[in-house]
């Protein structure tokens, strides 16, 4: 049994990082009050930043040793890559926080370190090989995340938010965790590899109900069509940074489990489960681009056209294949910049303005051209044009797809595209087209320039070239065991 | 020169990029810099694209393809790509790699993307409003025609042919103008959402289209020869005929909403009336080009069986544009609206010619390609100058305009009398020449097709005797004559209609091998 503490030098950071903060919080002195709220969050971004350089210079290039006690944790490029994409995303999410926790948040040091305990929880969901262990990941990211999303004390939505989330989440976990009782009865393991024969050995009710239990537990967390409804209340009551971590990293910490989980253990049984996931992939899409087109408060959009995307991503997970795993991944890093880049933009108008409808971007274009250009960038890329990340991604969903001879799932997909490009027009039109109410421009922070101009970039980088990230993602799913 | 010519294509996709890029970082109170970078870029463009169409080699056993450049782009996709790589596959011939290369056809296309472009460009510094942004978004769509113009890669066809769209939804929605009629009113933002949601709707179709070819070849690459190869190959990669024939209405419908075919033209007069000046003569001038050129690259080169199978299908649907086109167009009292209606009718000339499958004929609907693009910008220009004047394009109100807009009547005229097919004037040879072809395959269809030219002669000289002739309004007693920007606008676009009216030898000299090497491939 390999028990190399070594290997988890970057999650044992991560949970110093999380505790110091809270510490430094709370020993703060009075005359510190002012700089409370830059004191926490720089910590957590130079704790973050740590733990992305640490996985990418140290390890991605001296990984020998596959994973640790007997399978419970992997620690292979797959999860190096997105140990890099959420402490990344994190990052992000910090930097964005800055100006506005400091208007309308009271907590900082709560904040910062419940960010960092669910990138934690985020890196161990894509770190586990082993159902327990799983399990318990998927509950710290969703702790974490329920403190955060309540935690905008005085808003009544911010309350509601955290009060469904919470009940909806130890719903799905109850699934979930009989899901997984059930797979062990059957099975007498929780190791994914270790489940491979007996999966494939045909149909078994205990099995079968195991197996679609668990995976409506996570599809829970992934907002999978038929358990998408909390997702717009949450997305709208949440404070919008936090809004933007569980649309980015929550959703791809999900995929990643699912995705290895369904590499190492369903594989056997790839016939079986590939035709419903599909159609709910299929229904998940319609079902999150449809309903968008009626929505006016921006976070409610972002939140169905979050759905859609998901939808999108699940026709990589069901194809299973190598080039299928690469476009799901490629799909999440892009998605991940695209993403980030539209709440950069709805994150600094709100702290500035107070208003979220999508009537209130109304010549965003003329009071400030730098949030008008990067939240049309992210909206044509949502909707897969080029020269934006989201034509390229699609594409390769869509080809792995048909070469699995799954072309009506690419066709609904394209179609489904579509009908988005509808609703983000009409964003578009707002910015652009609509006289704004109020004249006065709308400036924003350095940092916050500096972060929309990054993620707009990376967003054009990952649309133009995206050769380097393939080259890596490339060597990370390779790690993942025998692909179709 | 060599160097030159191994980079031109690029350069001709990269300029216009840059110099959009560069122009973010002008500050937009600098409208003189705006503008001769404008300007300025899209002179280095048509010297490109002159230097393009003239060092093109027609002579005996020259390549089809010149200026060829492949890229590796990106290797990892499609199932057979890793064996291929294994196997010592060089990186570009694998995936999608960045593939560029002009022919016959793609030569003066390109030669008509860089003079439209220009007068374009000229044209839109007259813009007051943020001119800036509007170059910015100009040049991307420019970036995105030559794209497809010069990509002989299936994904980067695509890519380019999309973002050729995308700029038009602002273009249209910001610095467009709004029309009100009696009963109804079509806002500019309409016209805007209709064009956009329109064409890409179609471009659902060609993705679709694009993934299963690929998929269907068992290719390893998405180079559109190597792909027109598999089509045709004898042995077990060949597309059966179904196949191709359910593929081949899909490309016709997805790129043929492009280029205005029937019935799914209705985007193009609402998009042209209410797009400013110079994206009306980008857009009728250019990118309704991109559809008939997709038709010829996809469903020619890619999908012929199904072509041969359906282009009867093509060729009546290719007449109806052309009668139903003139009939709207007689019916119209908006300036704008008459010559919309024009390109749908003028439009349908090109699919006829394609539909022919006959030298003559495609070559005849290459020209038309050409010829319509310079003249519909020219028309274009005219109007959006009158309309700019007089804030009016009803022609039941204007009249007389010619002995005070000299010049503007007599550009007028002279696209006006191209578009009917005046010999001597660049309409005239195209459209001989599609009906030549039409002829000699679809009689009946072909005799239909002159009628419609006998009714452009009507509404056209209809409307210049309305508008330009004729008792002379006293509100219209101060209208000032063309402007120097649109005088030169319209110089660089008179001067190609008169040359290839003229002297066409060196177009079709440079079309004809890359329309004998399509039909060849067709095995015709």
């Amino acid at each position: 049994m390999n028990t190399d503490f070594s290997l988890l030098i970057p999650e044992f950071i991560l949970a110093g990082v999380g505790f110091f903060i809270l510490a430094v919080d709370m020993l703060l002195p009075k005359s510190w009050e002012q700089r409370r709220n830059g004191v926490t969050a720089s910590s957590a971004a130079l704790g973050l930043a740590i733990v992305f350089v640490v996985a990418l210079v140290r390890e991605w290039n001296e990984v020998e040793v596959r994973f640790l006690y007997d399978q419970l944790i992997f620690v292979d490029r797959y999860s190096l890559l997105f140990k890099a994409l959420f402490t990344a995303t994190g990052f992000a999410v910090v930097l964005m926080s800055v100006d506005y926790v400091g208007r309308k948040m009271r907590h900082p040091g709560e904040y910062y370190s419940m960010i960092v305990f669910a990138v934690l929880g985020a890196v161990l969901m894509s770190e586990s090989g082993e159902l327990l262990t799983a399990f318990i990941s998927v509950e710290l990211l969703a702790f974490s995340l329920y403190v955060l999303v309540g935690l905008s004390r005085g808003d009544g939505r911010s309350a509601e938010a955290s009060t469904k989330y919470i009940l909806l989440g130890a719903i799905s976990t109850g699934i979930m965790l009989y899901g997984i009782s059930l797979l062990y009865g059957a099975l007498g393991t929780t190791v994914f590899t270790e489940m491979r024969p007996g999966l494939g050995r045909g149909f078994d009710l205990t099995l079968t109900l195991g197996f679609v239990l668990f995976v409506s537990g996570l599809g829970f967390k992934l907002s999978m069509v038929p358990f998408h409804m909390w997702v717009p209340d949450v997305y709208e009551g949440a404070p919008t940074p936090i809004t933007a971590l569980i649309a980015v990293m929550s959703k791809a910490a999900a995929v990643a489990l699912l995705l290895r989980f369904l590499a190492e253990a369903g594989l056997s049984s790839i016939d079986d489960w590939r035709m419903p996931i599909a159609l709910l992939a299929a229904a998940t899409m319609v079902v999150g681009s449809v309903t968008a087109m009626v929505q006016h408060n921006i976070k409610r959009l972002l939140a169905y056209s979050s759905i859609a995307q998901v939808g999108f991503v699940l026709i990589g997970v069901v194809t299973l294949s190598i080039d299928g795993a690469n476009a799901v991944l490629l799909h999440l890093v892009g998605y991940a910049f695209t993403n980030l880049a539209a709440f950069a933009v709805v994150i600094a108008v709100e702290s500035r303005t107070g208003k979220e409808e999508i009537s209130d971007y109304a010549g965003l274009a003329t009071r400030s051209p730098l949030m008008a250009m990067v939240m049309t960038g992210a909206l044509f890329s949502l909707a897969g044009l080029p020269i934006f990340a989201g034509f390229v991604t699609k594409f390769f969903l869509f080809t792995a797809a048909t070469a699995e001879g799954l072309l009506w799932l690419a066709t609904i997909a394209v179609v489904s595209s579509v009908i988005s490009l509808y609703y983000y027009l009409r964003i578009v039109r707002e910015m652009y087209i609509n006289e704004p109410s109020d004249n006065s421009p709308l400036t924003v922070p350095v940092l916050t320039k500096a972060t929309l101009w990054l993620l707009f970039a990376g967003t054009v980088a990952v649309g133009v070239y995206p050769g380097p990230w393939v080259d890596a993602i490339d060597a990370a799913t390779t790690a993942l065991g025998p692909l179709v | 020169v060599d160097y030159l010519e191994r980079h031109i294509l690029e350069t001709l996709i990269y300029l216009p990029m840059l110099a959009g890029l560069v122009l973010v970082f002008v500050p937009r109170e600098q409208l003189m810099l705006v503008r001769w970078i404008g300007i300025g870029t899209s002179l280095l463009l048509l010297a490109g694209s002159i230097f393009v169409f003239a060092a093109f080699d027609y002579g005996e056993g020259a390549e089809v393809f010149q200026m060829v450049r492949v890229y590796p782009w990106l290797e990892q996709v499609g199932t057979g790509a890793r064996e291929a790589l294994s196997a010592g596959a060089a990186p570009e011939d694998v995936g999608i790699a960045f593939r560029l290369g002009v022919d016959g056809i793609a030569a003066p296309m390109v030669l008509l993307t860089g003079i439209v472009s220009l007068a374009g460009a000229v044209v839109a510094a007259n813009i007051e409003k943020e001119n800036k942004n509007y170059y910015i978004l100009l040049f991307l769509l420019i970036a995105g025609v030559y794209g497809t113009f010069v990509s002989t890669d299936l994904f980067f066809f695509f890519f380019f042919y999309e973002l050729a769209i995308v700029p038009m939804y602002l273009l249209i929605g910001v610095w467009g103008s709004s029309s009100t009629f009696k009963t109804f009113a079509r806002p500019k933002e309409y016209g805007a959402l209709k064009l956009v949601l329109m064409i890409v709707a179609g471009s659902v179709l060609v993705w679709v289209v694009i993934l299963a070819v690929f998929v269907e070849a068992g290719s390893t690459t998405f180079d559109i020869l190597a792909l027109g190869e598999a089509a045709r190959a004898q042995e077990n990669g060949a597309f059966s005929n179904l196949f191709q024939g359910v593929m081949f209405v899909l490309v016709m419908i997805g790129f043929g909403l492009l280029a205005g075919l029937w019935p799914f033209h209705t985007w193009s007069p609402d998009g042209h009336v209410a797009a400013p000046t110079s994206v009306s003569m980008l857009h009728a001038g250019v990118l309704m080009k991109l559809g008939a050129f997709g038709i010829i690259r996809v469903g020619m080169m890619v999908l012929p069986q199904g072509m041969q199978d359906l282009a009867l299908v093509l060729f009546i649907l290719g007449t109806i544009n052309v009668i139903y086109g003139a009939v709207s167009a007689l019916a119209q009292n908006d300036l704008k609206y008459v010559i919309g209606y024009s390109s749908v009718s003028h439009m349908g000339y090109v699919l006829m010619g394609i539909a022919t499958m006959e030298a003559v004929g495609v070559t005849g609907a290459t020209l038309q390609m050409f010829s319509h693009g310079i003249m519909t910008a020219l028309l274009f220009t005219i109007v959006g100058g009158i309309y700019e004047r007089t804030h009016t394009r009803d022609t039941l109100v204007l009249n007389g305009l010619a002995s005070r807009m000299g010049w503007g009547a007599s550009a007028f005229m002279i696209a006006a009398l191209a578009s009917i097919g005046l010999p001597g004037l660049s309409g005239f040879m195209a459209e001989v020449m599609v009906f030549i072809g039409a002829f000699r395959t679809e009689p009946v269809l072909g005799a239909i097709g002159v009628f419609g030219a006998l009714i452009t002669a009507v509404y056209m000289l209809r409307l210049v005797a309305r508008a330009f002739f004729g008792e002379r309004d006293s509100q219209w007693d101060n209208l000032k004559d063309l402007s120097p920007r649109e005088f030169i606008a319209s110089a660089v676009l008179i001067v190609p209609i008169f040359f290839v009216g003229i002297y066409p030898v060196p177009f079709l000299n440079v079309i004809g091998p890359g329309v004998d090497a399509i039909l060849t491939g067709m095995g015709r």
